[in-house]
C-alpha cells in the first residue's frame, strides 16, 4: 500500500497524498516505471475525492515524479529517480547537522520546531527584504 | 469559464416573520463534490427544498442545469436529472423495497438498471421488506439507491449519512466517490459532520444564519488560512489596525493567536513590525475555518442588532 488514509488537519489532502509518493520513491516501495492505482481506485479505498487524486497526479506530473499515459495510467519516471538522490544527499547533510548539534542537547521536539521556525522564517524572508528595499 | 450546476442569488426566505435564508450566494460546479455545512438550523434545508422547487423564495433567485427553480414548464424536466435525498427518509409507508423501485423506475426514462442491481447488492437490501421495517441505514441506502439509479447528473443529499453507524457511512461515502469518478456526477450534499465532508468534499460552502459565511475550494481554503501565534518579550501592544484578512484576535497573556483567511504575508510583516514578538504560523483545519465563522458571525449579528438598537 503506498496510500494511506488522509489526516484530519490544516494540510490539504492532495499534498497529503504528495507526500505520501516521495516518500515511497525515497524509501524504494515505488521504482522508475512502476504503475500507480488508478484516481478510481484510489479515491474509492481512501474514501476521498476523485477530483483531490486527480490533483496530486498532475502535481506529480509536473515535478517530473509521474508520467501520466492518458488511457493507461500513471506511471513513476525516470527523473524521479534522480529526486530520489538528491533527498538522500540532503539527508546526509541533515545528518551530519544534527550531529553537530548533539553538543546543545536539544530534545527531538525543539530539534523540530527550530527547524521549522527556520524553514518558515526562510519562506517569509525574500517576502521582507522585497518590501525593506520598497521603502528605501 | 466555470460551468455552475446551481446558482443563487440573493435568495431570501422567512417563516413566520422568522427569516431563514438572508440573502444567500451559491455556486456549485460541474462534477463537484459540494460540501453543504452549517449548525442545524444554520438554513441548509431550507437551501435544498428552495433548489428543489418544494419551497418559494420571498425574494432572489435560484437556477439548477441554468433554469430558474420556479418555471413550472422546465422544472419537470430538470427534476428528472437530479437525484434526490431528503432529511426525512420516509419513503412510501406501505411499499416494500421491490415496489418501490418498480413504482419509481418508470418515471425515469434514463433509469440505470446495471446501478440498480448494482445497489441492492452491495447495500444489502432485502426485496420483500416493507420500508417501516427498515433500519435507519437501510432506508439511507434505500433512498440513495433510488436516488443514483435514476441516471441524475445532480445529487441533492439532505444530510445523507445522518443516524449512519461509521461502516454504513463508509459504505455510503465510498459509493458516493465512486459515482463521482466513474460517472463525473455533481453532487451537493449538507452534513454537520466535519469529519467525512473534509475527505470527500473539494468544494465547500459554510452557511450561517442564513448566508454564505465561506465558500471555496477546500484545498485552496486550507492554503489560504494560517493561524498565527505572536510571542511579545514585553508588554503586548498590538497594531490598531490590521490588514483586511484578519478574522480574530485572541490575546492569553503573552500570546496572540491570530486566525487569517487571506492577505496573510501583509499580515506577518505587520505583525513582525511589531517590536520585540516572535511570530510562527500554523495550518488550519476545517474544523477551526468552521467553528470560527459560525461564531464570529454571530457577534457580528448581535453587534448588528444591539447597534439597531441604539
Amino acid at each position: 500500500m503506498i496510500f494511506r488514509p488522509p489526516q484530519s488537519s490544516g494540510v490539504p489532502v492532495y499534498l497529503q497524498l504528495i507526500e505520501q509518493v516521495k516518500h515511497a520513491v525515497e524509501t524504494g516501495a515505488l521504482r522508475v516505471g512502476d504503475q500507480l492505482p488508478t484516481i478510481r481506485k484510489v479515491a474509492g479505498e481512501l474514501v476521498i475525492n476523485p477530483n483531490t487524486v486527480a490533483r496530486a497526479y498532475r502535481e506529480l506530473e509536473h515535478e517530473g515524479v509521474l508520467e501520466l499515459r492518458h488511457g493507461s495510467g500513471a506511471f513513476i519516471k525516470e527523473s524521479a529517480g534522480g529526486r530520489a538522490r538528491i533527498l538522500r544527499n540532503a539527508h546526509s547533510l541533515v545528518r551530519s547537522a544534527i550531529e553537530r548539534l548533539a553538543s546543545l542537547d536539544l530534545t527531538d521536539d525543539e530539534l523540530r520546531r527550530v527547524l521549522e521556525s527556520e524553514l518558515a522564517q526562510a519562506r517569509t524572508a525574500p517576502l521582507q527584504q522585497g518590501v525593506a528595499k520598497g521603502k528605501a | 469559464m466555470t460551468d455552475f450546476i446551481i446558482e443563487t442569488n440573493q435568495l431570501t426566505k422567512s417563516f413566520k416573520g422568522q427569516p431563514a435564508l438572508r440573502g444567500l450566494n451559491l455556486r456549485v460546479p460541474r462534477g463537484s463534490i459540494f460540501g453543504f455545512l452549517g449548525r442545524n438550523g444554520a438554513g441548509k434545508t431550507t437551501t435544498i427544498k428552495t433548489l428543489m422547487g418544494l419551497l418559494r423564495s420571498d425574494s432572489g433567485a435560484a437556477r439548477v442545469f441554468g433554469v430558474q427553480v420556479t418555471d413550472a414548464d422546465r422544472s419537470i424536466e430538470v427534476r428528472r436529472r437530479i437525484g434526490f435525498v431528503t432529511e426525512d427518509k420516509e419513503l412510501y409507508p406501505y411499499m416494500t423495497v421491490e415496489q418501490i423501485i418498480r413504482f419509481i423506475r418508470p418515471l425515469f426514462p434514463r433509469w440505470r438498471h446495471d446501478l440498480e442491481r448494482r445497489y441492492l447488492q452491495m447495500f444489502d437490501l432485502p426485496p420483500k421488506r416493507k420500508i417501516p421495517d427498515l433500519s435507519k441505514g437501510m432506508r439511507s441506502k434505500l433512498m440513495l439507491l433510488l436516488a443514483i439509479s435514476r441516471g441524475a447528473e445532480l445529487l441533492i443529499l439532505d444530510e445523507p449519512t445522518d443516524g449512519l453507524d461509521p461502516a454504513a457511512t463508509e459504505d455510503v461515502l465510498r459509493e458516493l466517490v465512486d459515482m463521482s469518478a466513474s460517472e463525473g456526477t455533481t453532487m451537493f450534499f449538507s452534513s454537520h459532520q466535519l469529519s467525512e465532508v473534509e475527505f470527500i468534499a473539494d468544494h465547500i460552502g459554510i452557511i450561517d444564519l442564513g448566508k454564505m459565511v465561506a465558500c471555496g475550494v477546500l484545498d485552496e481554503m486550507k492554503a489560504r488560512y494560517h493561524r498565527l501565534q505572536l510571542v511579545f518579550e514585553g508588554s503586548v501592544e498590538l497594531p490598531p489596525r490590521w490588514p483586511d484578512g484578519v478574522e480574530s484576535v485572541r490575546q492569553e497573556g503573552r500570546v496572540v493567536s491570530i486566525l487569517v483567511s487571506h492577505n496573510v504575508e501583509a499580515i506577518v510583516e505587520q505583525a513582525r513590525s511589531v517590536p520585540g514578538t516572535s511570530v510562527e504560523s500554523f495550518p488550519v483545519t476545517l474544523r477551526e475555518i468552521f467553528l470560527e465563522h459560525v461564531r464570529s458571525n454571530r457577534d457580528a449579528l448581535v453587534q448588528r442588532m444591539v447597534g439597531n438598537e441604539v
